[in-house]
């Protein structure tokens, strides 16, 4: 299954890093040498084999319906990131984040 | 003083010969000395640091110390210690000071340790060289030309150059073991859900773990009596009594103190691709093992070349997964130009993150993308089984299983840092045991030459059967009993010249 250039895009849209042409034709080869790497895997007959995704065979944990953590708010609002296109102020107002508007 | 054990340390301590303030101080000298060449640290605070130490001394002085009390440990900069800048050696996260404490830095405040600063590490612990870092790479202490192996290469190049009394690191896929081979120390990954992975920036959540970067199985074991137990925070935290690491060590010293001790060797381990000077060293560790009273089994993992592949499916879907938090909303990386939302994420994303965290997260949103889902992600945790079965047969013959830790020695800065491929294979003997969730150990074994004529370390790897991490630390600890890898160290100011002669 031979990668291509279109392949590489679709996926970088999908991960949500934007990718120069030139970075896509390096990241092509790169990504090629790492899915033949991969491929090993297709010379394994794994029919009837239960899929692993856990090393524990562990179900998920239940609690009490309690509170167990503060409001950590301004705390956290203290991580925020620049707003940007100009403004070195933090991306935040009124306990809420600010982003690019999103409906017309 | 710096050499001394955790034991020494803390019974100095305890006896009022040093104080932790300055047992503190000798570290930070030593830090400010030899880190701007070595770069194992990102983040050093000494008022934090010292306030700590002052606080570790009015402990001991109230005559409630625990064992680590007063001792300065290096925290590896994937663990979130409130107050303390915590990036996980990437752009993203460079100016992200941390809002509270990982489980594990809880547990190191709670036994009265003290936070030295936080160490480099391959960019959210992906790599086997550290030159992953948005923060530079790391020297070896014992050639500065070498790579400390990663993604845990600050910790280790501090407990190495002896710039901590220990380290804390973690283990995805080799990364506490293979640099704890490429640096001569003692590392331990613990079993799947030890350690809790509270507050530990996620890379692939079912394989990651922390673990101790230590010099000797003994401070590995006084590392784990405080990291590890029960975590509800953690959904994978096992709920397991509270166990001494320490109980097997000191087991009544015999003649043959490893006596019926059944050691497996798998012949995967020992084929081509393992480099002819380290497989000499791991004979000669074998021999001595011999020498304790131990009996040498031949086993097979037939599956162990998979390993590889199978990760680079499993830790890449996982962390795209993981890493899709990273969106320049709530807290790191934002783009400083941008159009609208979409055009925000995008840039954000590719400016904050490095080369190779893209292409692992390109990686994994490729395998679990639709239409190849089946063959890939579902694929790979079918092999996932077979491996972790071939672990289940090999401890029906053995009671651990020896190797190498690492196919080669500390190679050079720059060697591999184009060939994702030739750097995924470093870890070639330790991600198998990560698939499986078992406990691993890499433990100093001694000094090959390499083709310039320098001695560097070889750690063998010891892997246990799930829970086995005591008997596992005992095995280490008695080898350790009977050679002194473990306390030799490097001239940082005339690194690997000569081959130092350690002290047993």
């Amino acid at each position: 299954m031979a990668l291509s250039i279109e392949d590489i895009k679709k996926v970088a849209h999908l991960a949500r890093i934007e990718v120069s042409d030139s970075d896509a034709a390096a990241t092509l080869t790169k990504l090629t040498g790492i899915l033949g790497l991969i491929e090993q895997m297709q010379a394994v007959d794994t029919t009837g084999i239960e899929p692993m995704s856990h090393s524990q065979d562990l179900s998920q944990r239940l609690r009490e319906d309690v509170v167990t953590k503060t409001n950590l708010r301004d705390e956290f609002q203290k991580n925020a990131p620049v707003l940007g296109n100009g403004s070195t102020e933090p991306a935040v107002a009124g306990g809420l984040y600010l982003v690019p508007k999103v409906i017309e | 003083m710096i050499n001394s054990s955790l034991k020494q340390l803390g019974d100095l301590l305890q006896a009022k010969k040093i104080s932790s303030v300055e047992l503190t101080q000798t570290f930070l000298t030593r830090i400010s000395q030899y880190n701007p060449s070595i770069n194992a640290y990102i983040a050093l605070d000494e008022a934090k640091t010292l306030n700590q130490a002052k606080a570790a001394d009015a402990r001991i002085a109230s005559g409630n110390a625990a064992a680590l009390t007063g001792i300065p440990i290096a925290q590896k900069d994937i663990f979130c210690a409130k107050g303390w800048q915590t990036t996980c050696g990437s752009k993203m996260l460079a100016n992200f000071i941390a809002p509270y404490d990982a489980h594990v830095i809880t547990q190191f405040d709670a036994a009265g340790a003290v936070n030295l600063g936080k160490t480099n590490m391959d960019e959210f612990a992906m790599g086997s060289s550290n030159e992953t870092s948005y923060f530079g790479g790391v020297k070896n202490p014992w050639s500065f030309d070498r790579v400390p192996g990663g993604s845990s290469g600050g910790s280790a190049a501090a407990v190495a150059a002896r710039l901590c009394a220990a380290a804390t690191g973690t283990d995805t896929g080799g990364s506490i073991r293979q640099p704890a081979s490429l640096c001569g120390f003692t590392g331990l990954k613990p079993t799947y859900g030890v350690v809790s992975r509270y507050g530990m920036i996620a890379f692939a959540s079912s394989l990651d773990q922390a673990g101790p970067m230590a010099k000797s199985a003994e401070d590995c074991a006084l590392m784990m009596n405080v990291m590890a137990g029960f975590d509800e925070r953690d959904s994978t935290s096992l709920n397991r009594e509270k166990e001494d690491y320490t109980r097997d060590l000191n087991k009544p010293n015999l003649d043959l103190p490893l006596k019926g001790l059944k050691v497996g060797l798998p012949k995967e381990f020992f084929a081509d691709g393992l480099d002819v000077s380290v497989g000499k060293v791991i004979d000669s560790a074998i021999a001595e093992y011999k020498k304790l009273g131990a009996e040498i089994v031949e086993i097979s993992l037939p599956n162990t070349g998979l390993s590889i592949p199978v990760y680079y499916v499993l830790a890449p879907a996982e962390a795209s997964s993981n890493l899709s938090r990273y969106d320049g909303v709530r807290y790191g990386h934002r783009a400083a130009e941008y159009t609208d939302l979409m055009d925000m994420y995008n840039k954000s994303r590719a400016e904050g993150f490095g080369a190779e965290v893209k292409r692992r997260i390109l990686i994994g949103t490729y395998v679990l993308s639709a239409g190849y889902y089946d063959a890939y992600y579902l694929k790979a945790q079918q092999i996932r089984r077979l491996i972790a079965q071939d672990f289940v047969d090999a401890f029906k013959q053995c009671d651990v299983i020896m190797g190498p830790a690492a196919p080669s020695t500390a190679f050079k800065a720059g060697e591999k840092v184009d060939d994702p491929v030739a750097m995924y294979l470093q870890d070639i003997y330790t991600i198998s045991t990560n698939l499986a969730g078992l406990p691993g150990m890499s433990v100093p074994a001694g000094f090959a030459q390499s083709d310039d004529g320098k001695q560097l370390p070889v750690g063998l790897q010891i892997i246990g059967n799930y829970f086995d991490e005591a008997r596992m630390l005992n095995v280490a600890h008695q080898y350790q009993q009977v050679t002194d890898w473990h306390n030799r160290m490097p001239d940082l100011d005339k690194p690997n010249l000569v081959m130092p002669e350690g002290k047993v």
